[in-house]
């Protein structure tokens, strides 16, 4: 809201008015993580079916979005507009995001590691998505979701930590993989073919994706796509195991051992399944 | 001399440079205590009551390391065998301790090697030190005040995290952190950390740590604190609201566990584990509800009793097997998200 605010000031001339408000907002600092939601989508008005109850001053609030709204209204209402603007575009961007072009366009995102990468060591810098816990709006901030250790972390940064969580939605990241099943991450090794590479971001991603398609197929080395496995994925994945002196520490160590046989027990269960239905 | 202070006050504005270079702009903990402590210092007498050791822990990106005292670098006892690791040893070990240098010493060609040589020294002196009583007691001092940090895992709800290196010997590897609660390792959230070696904290340090101070460390087992599940727990005979937590292992964490874990869900339906995309990792987390659970597994890694039927996480299991007749599943139905009142809407613009 400030922003726009100065910005307004700043700029005063006519030449910057062509840029339009989802351009300058996706510009704007700490919303990295968002994507353009096409025009078409949020013109059908299917689309934003059941968001007139979420938003106060609706009809502004999508003309401001849409760049339709009248310039001739009070400062003090156009600075609550916008922050109603923001709530309908997050509310919006959690639907789109859903679709096939906006996972398409989110992959994009994804592939130039827009969201940061995965804290855990052993994850080994894996790309992030961003989820939601919540589809409510207000409740809960956005997490980042890693495909390799399934998991979720809070975002380095506190201006993504306040971003809200509703605006991605808590289906967003599972969607993207089970169209996508070639992009879930390998449970190990380096998502790049050299470590040291993958830092550079743009054209590293390509390389990255061939790199999963590799190691997915190398799994069950039959048929690509539809067909390949991952009921046993979870015993290739690397975990810490904490040592003192040398020597493992009792209890952790139980616990691991406890935790590991609950996993040998879900991939027996699914390779059952598997040969189950193969027959 | 490196603990001139116009070089200290440089150093700070070079981090934050790095910083935004890296783009993500991550100033998590920021350094100003450092810097005032460091104004303190210095604007009193100038230069000479400022120690190495304490200026270089004072040095952005130095904050997890404690001051190591100087009896303990000067027994020699507790040196024993890194003479031969470090390069210009006599200069390092001058430099530490602020001895004045002999004037009729070989005089080495450049002075930021022997800083690099004292670095080294320090920080695998500082490895040794952490594992005693003092050093242990300078650590948890730094713990209690969050100077380590929280860990990034949602269902850890920032449970403190502190340092550890993946090796012991120098050169490997950089610092990382360690959480207890689910006992694995983090990147540290900010790059100026990125220059410090983890050999310098050592593997050991963490689980010596937690092993000390079990109060710090959670228990492996979790029982989520709701639906009458009180009345079963024999811990809940006190009456209060939050029942005193024990775990009957006296040589394990004395802490209740942050439990919870991530469940992926798509418009409000659990992905099943039958689906390609399905959970595969939610083992890594888990914790059993009780400590009893933990030795249903015998020393190799394998369920005691044939099949175990214990609660863990076989509701899913059972809640599939009813399914099966329908033939590819994508999604159990289950837990449906009742906040969820766009669901129609939402399948029917997808695609």
């Amino acid at each position: 809201m400030l922003h726009r605010a100065v910005e307004e000031i700043s700029t005063g001339s006519d030449s910057d008015y062509s840029s339009s408000w989802i351009s300058w907002f996706l510009s704007s600092k700490g919303n990295e993580y968002f994507c353009e939601v096409d025009e078409d989508f949020i013109l059908d008005r299917f689309n934003l079916t059941g968001l007139n109850n979420e938003i106060v001053n609706y009809p502004q609030a999508l003309d401001l979005i849409t760049d339709n709204l009248d310039d001739d209204i009070q400062d003090d209402f156009r600075a609550s507009l916008d922050v109603q603007a923001r709530l309908l575009y997050g509310l919006i961007h959690a639907r789109w995001i859903v679709t096939t072009r906006g996972l398409a366009k989110m992959l994009e995102k994804y592939k130039r590691i827009e969201f940061g990468r995965c804290p855990r060591v052993l994850c080994q810098q894996q790309p992030l998505l961003p989820v939601g816990l919540t589809d409510v709006p207000y409740e809960k901030s956005v997490k980042l979701y890693c495909g390799r250790c399934e998991d979720i972390y809070s975002p380095k940064s506190s201006r993504h930590g306040s971003i809200d969580g509703a605006y991605f939605g808590t289906t967003f990241p599972h969607l993207l993989f089970l169209v996508y099943p070639t992009l879930i991450p390998p449970k190990t090794g380096p998502p790049t073919e050299g470590a040291a590479s993958s830092r550079e971001g743009v054209d590293s991603s390509g390389r990255r994706r061939r790199g999963v398609r590799e190691e997915v197929q190398e799994v069950v080395a039959s048929d690509g796509g539809e067909g390949v496995s991952t009921a046993s994925v979870a015993l290739k994945a690397d975990r810490y195991r904490p040592r003192i002196y040398g020597f493992q520490v009792s209890e952790i160590a139980k616990l691991q051992r406890w935790q590991e046989a609950v996993r040998d027990r879900q991939v027996a269960r699914l390779e059952a399944l598997e040969s189950r239905n193969e027959v | 001399m490196p603990r001139n202070p116009i070089q200290v006050d440089t150093l700070p504005a070079d981090a934050e440079l790095e910083e935004d270079e890296d783009g993500t702009g991550e100033g998590d903990e920021i350094m100003e205590e450092v810097d005032d402590q460091e104004d303190g210092y210095t604007s009193s007498t100038p230069t000479s009551t400022v120690t190495w050791i304490s200026w270089f822990c004072s040095l952005p990106g130095h904050e997890f390391f404690c001051e190591v005292t100087e009896d303990f670098i000067e027994d020699d006892f507790n040196l024993t065998g890194l003479n031969t690791i470090v390069p210009f040893w006599k200069e390092a070990m001058e430099m530490v301790l602020d001895v004045e240098p002999d004037e009729d010493a070989t005089k080495i060609p450049d002075v930021s090697i022997v800083e690099s040589s004292a670095e080294m020294l320090y920080g695998l002196v500082h490895q040794r030190y952490i594992l005693t009583r003092a050093g242990l007691q300078a650590m948890i001092d730094k713990y209690e005040n969050n100077t380590f940090g929280t860990c990034p895992r949602v269902y850890c709800r920032s449970m403190n995290v502190v340092p550890c290196g993946r090796s012991d010997t120098p050169g490997l590897d950089t610092v990382k952190l360690f959480c207890p609660n689910c006992n694995d390792i983090y990147v540290p959230p900010s790059s100026r950390f990125q220059g410090v070696d983890g050999a310098f904290f050592g593997t050991t340090f963490a689980h010596l740590f937690f092993q000390s101070y079990r109060e710090l460390a959670p228990a492996p087992f979790y029982k989520p604190m709701s639906s009458g599940s009180s009345s079963a727990s024999p811990k809940s005979s006190n009456g209060s609201s939050v029942p005193a937590f024990v775990n009957p292992n006296p040589h394990g964490g004395q802490k209740r566990a942050e439990g919870s874990v991530y469940v992926p869900k798509i418009y409000g339906f659990k992905v099943s584990e039958r689906a390609k995309s399905g959970p595969r990792m939610k083992w890594l987390r888990l914790r059993p509800e009780s400590p009893e659970e933990l030795d249903m597994v015998d020393w190799r890694g394998r369920w005691i009793n044939g099949d175990y039927d214990g609660e863990g996480d076989d509701d899913e299991e059972d809640e599939d097997r009813q399914m099966e007749d329908f033939g590819p599943v994508f999604f159990s139905v289950l837990n449906y998200d009742s906040h969820f009142s766009d669901t129609l809407v939402f399948l029917g613009c997808y695609r």
